[in-house]
């Protein structure tokens, strides 16, 4: 189980160290000590193992992940995860900006809150956060489902296309072309399911939650909707 | 008597000529704005308004056909590992797979390779035949992040974030559902045949401080090989270039009005940025200031159309260019041959710019399979090759005249303006006089 103290081994030996691992490396267990804030780190991993980190990450934590899943224990910067593949990252503490940006793939896990921008531009990704989320998460969120527990800051999901989005509590207010619909029977059981991988089975209970996506009014230009730019 | 005013000539405006009437009744009956591809198409300075004064008594020149006179490039030195080594100094600029057709990008790939030189993904993320074709190839990375994964970025030769396009600086992208078919949109992610905008803004970082973390991230993911480029559209291009450097990048793409666009807003097209020729002194200027010429290679476009253009650009400073409408040119576009068909679309051949619209005859800015079978990959990639190789003579055979075994040893002392705004935009003298209009103050 190696240990990899970034107070003693530089963050570029650390990456390219992860990079070189194989598919089927023994070595599935990582742990990295003092990350203070670093940026970049486990960026571009492309392996099935697992990587604790012990502290707080700075900008990019698990940027562009492929495989791995990564457990910070403690609060990520801007940007945690951003247009990850698949694999899991799990944020213990509080997320910045731009938490899951462009993710393609995997799961993003946030126990805290997530700041403004959060899951923007995302393509597949699912996102689950614990606490609240900012102003204009979603935004532009093309597929992938974002979970979340608390409030969402406003213009949430402006000029979504076929992202889901559940929130429970309040919404500050909705951005362009995204609306609340309606929660049927294959919304909740997609819910349980999210809920289940973020490990909240049986613990939050879905009638609680409001399904938004999008009003797809401004797929295709129109100049009588020219105001809701 | 009565006296009869003999009639005048019916006289138009010159302030509401004919394109303007006519885009008043085209604004008044549809609505919306007009949308369109390539670039400016009003006169701005530009580098005809220059001219080379090649040796005389104080000069040596070389001999045309003997005296070797260079033309590799190297770019990415700054921190790439492995930086792009270029027989020219003429790259092909990043066109997006979605605006062009997948024949078109091959093409492209083709040309260039053969001509020594890369070519540029675009919105919409690499496609096989590209990278397949393309000895060097750049790829981009826009705010839309269309495609983006981290095995196409490992399989790029150079990364090139796109902070902004010289036709529309402050402006995203935009591809109309005609264009978005299965493949498009499968790229994408996207819904088929939906309108695609998109984002002006990177979705993670703002502001030079975080992009300078952002490149770094960059550089770990592909452990600091490639080269990173910074695109920007000329608006501001001493600061700009100013903070490119800071940020981090090993090149810097500077774009001026000029350059095309797959589609914008024709008032963006026409209104926003500067001319090229006004771009490059700046943005020179900003890396002697620094201490980075030649440290962080400069390349250049928006109207370069030929080895003059090239000549002329490197005399000013910079390292390379790069072509986009032009090479669409050679490649076919907007050919003569295809007469009957750009007028049953009501224009006419050096006219076409629906490029939007995908209805392309010379299959190369659309997605429609009959269309974009016209453009046979192979020939294609040759006339770009031949162009490419006579554009490297023209500018040869102005850099010999000027005594210079390398394009990169042409200078601003090279040049004289034929005009008082080219003087004072490129900053050398009005011809025959010692006057820089501007310089001192
Ligand atoms: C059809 C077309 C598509 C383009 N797509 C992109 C793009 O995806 N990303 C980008 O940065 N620039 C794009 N551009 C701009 C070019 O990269 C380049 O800046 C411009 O074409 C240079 O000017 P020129 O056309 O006068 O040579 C596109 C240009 C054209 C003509």
């Amino acid at each position: 189980m190696p240990t990899i103290d970034l107070a003693k081994t530089s963050l570029r030996d650390l990456n390219a160290t992860l990079h070189q691992l194989k598919p089927d490396t023994n070595e599935t267990l990582w742990t990295i000590t003092n990350p203070a804030g670093e940026h970049s780190i486990a960026v571009g991993v492309d392996a099935p193992i697992t990587i604790n980190i012990d502290g707080n990450v700075g900008y990019y934590c698990g940027g562009m992940n492929s495989q791995a899943s990564i457990i910070i224990e403690g609060s990520a910067g801007q940007g945690v995860g951003e247009n990850m593949m698949s694999g899991l990252i799990h944020v213990k503490g509080d997320a910045s900006q731009s938490a899951g940006a462009t993710g393609r793939g995997g799961r993003l896990i946030i126990e805290g809150n997530a700041s403004a921008r959060c899951g923007i531009s995302m393509k597949g990704i699912d996102i689950v956060v614990k606490g609240d989320i900012g102003h204009l998460s979603a935004f532009m969120g093309q597929n992938g489902r974002l979970v979340v527990f608390g409030e969402a800051g406003e213009a949430l999901g402006d000029s979504l296309y076929e992202a889901h989005i559940y929130v429970r509590g309040p919404v500050a207010s909705l951005g362009a072309d995204c609306i609340e619909k309606e929660m049927r029977d294959e919304h909740r059981v997609e819910l349980i399911e999210l809920l289940k991988l973020a490990g909240e089975a049986n613990k939050v209970d879905v009638s609680e939650f409001r399904r938004y996506g999008s009003a797809r009014q401004l797929y295709n230009f129109n100049i009588d909707n020219a105001d809701a730019y | 008597m009565t006296y009869h005013n003999p009639p005048t000539t019916p006289r138009t405006s010159y302030t509401f000529d004919e394109y303007t009437l006519s885009e008043i009744r085209r604004a008044a009956s549809t609505g919306i704005y007009d949308i369109r591809g390539g670039g400016t198409k009003r006169r701005v300075p530009n580098f005809d308004d220059l001219v080379m004064l090649g040796a005389s008594m104080s000069r040596y020149p070389l001999e045309g056909y003997r005296e070797k006179c260079g033309t590799n490039v190297v770019l990415g030195t700054r921190f790439a590992k492995k930086p792009l080594k270029l027989s020219i100094p003429i790259t092909i600029a990043g066109m997006s797979f979605g605006s062009l057709s997948a024949n078109a990008k091959e093409a492209l790939g083709r040309g260039a390779s053969l001509a020594g030189t890369s070519t540029t993904t675009g919105d919409g993320g690499m496609t096989p035949e590209e990278r397949g074709q393309s000895k060097y190839l750049v790829y981009q990375y826009l705010p839309s992040r269309y495609g983006m994964n981290p095995v196409d970025l490992r399989k790029a030769d150079a990364i090139e974030i796109v902070i902004g396009q010289g036709a529309k600086p402050g402006g995203g992208g935009m591809l109309l559902g005609q264009k978005i078919s299965d493949r498009v949109a499968q790229m994408r992610q996207l819904p088929k045949g939906i309108d695609q905008r998109s984002a002006c803004r990177h979705p993670d970082w703002t502001g030079a401080d975080d992009l300078e973390i952002k490149i770094n991230e960059l550089r770990e993911l592909t452990d600091w090989e490639k080269p990173i480029y910074l695109k920007v559209g000329a608006s501001r291009p001493y600061y700009d270039t100013m903070l490119a450097v800071k940020a981090g990048a090993d090149v810097i793409v500077l774009d001026g009005m000029q350059g095309g666009t797959a589609a914008t807003q024709e008032v963006f097209i026409e209104h926003v940025g500067i001319p090229l020729l006004s771009a490059i002194r700046p943005a020179v200027q900003a890396l002697q200031d620094l201490g980075m010429h030649r440290k962080v290679q400069l390349i250049v476009s928006g109207g370069i159309r030929n080895g003059a253009d090239v000549a002329k650009a490197l005399a000013m400073g910079a390292d390379a260019v790069a072509i986009g409408t032009a090479a669409l040119v050679a490649l076919g576009d907007n050919d003569p041959k295809w007469e009957k068909e750009y007028a049953a679309l009501g224009t006419t051949p050096g006219a076409y710019d629906d490029w939007h619209e995908g209805k392309d005859p010379a299959g190369i800015t659309t997605q429609t399979p009959a269309l974009m079978q016209r453009l046979d990959p192979v020939t294609a990639g040759r006339r770009l090759a031949n162009y490419l190789k006579v554009m490297t003579l023209e500018a040869q055979t102005l850099a010999r005249a000027c005594g210079k075994n390398h394009l990169h040893n042409l200078e601003p002392e090279d040049l004289v303006a034929l005009t008082l705004e080219a003087a004072a935009m490129a900053r050398v003298p009005l011809a025959g006089t010692n006057w820089i209009p501007g310089a001192g103050g």
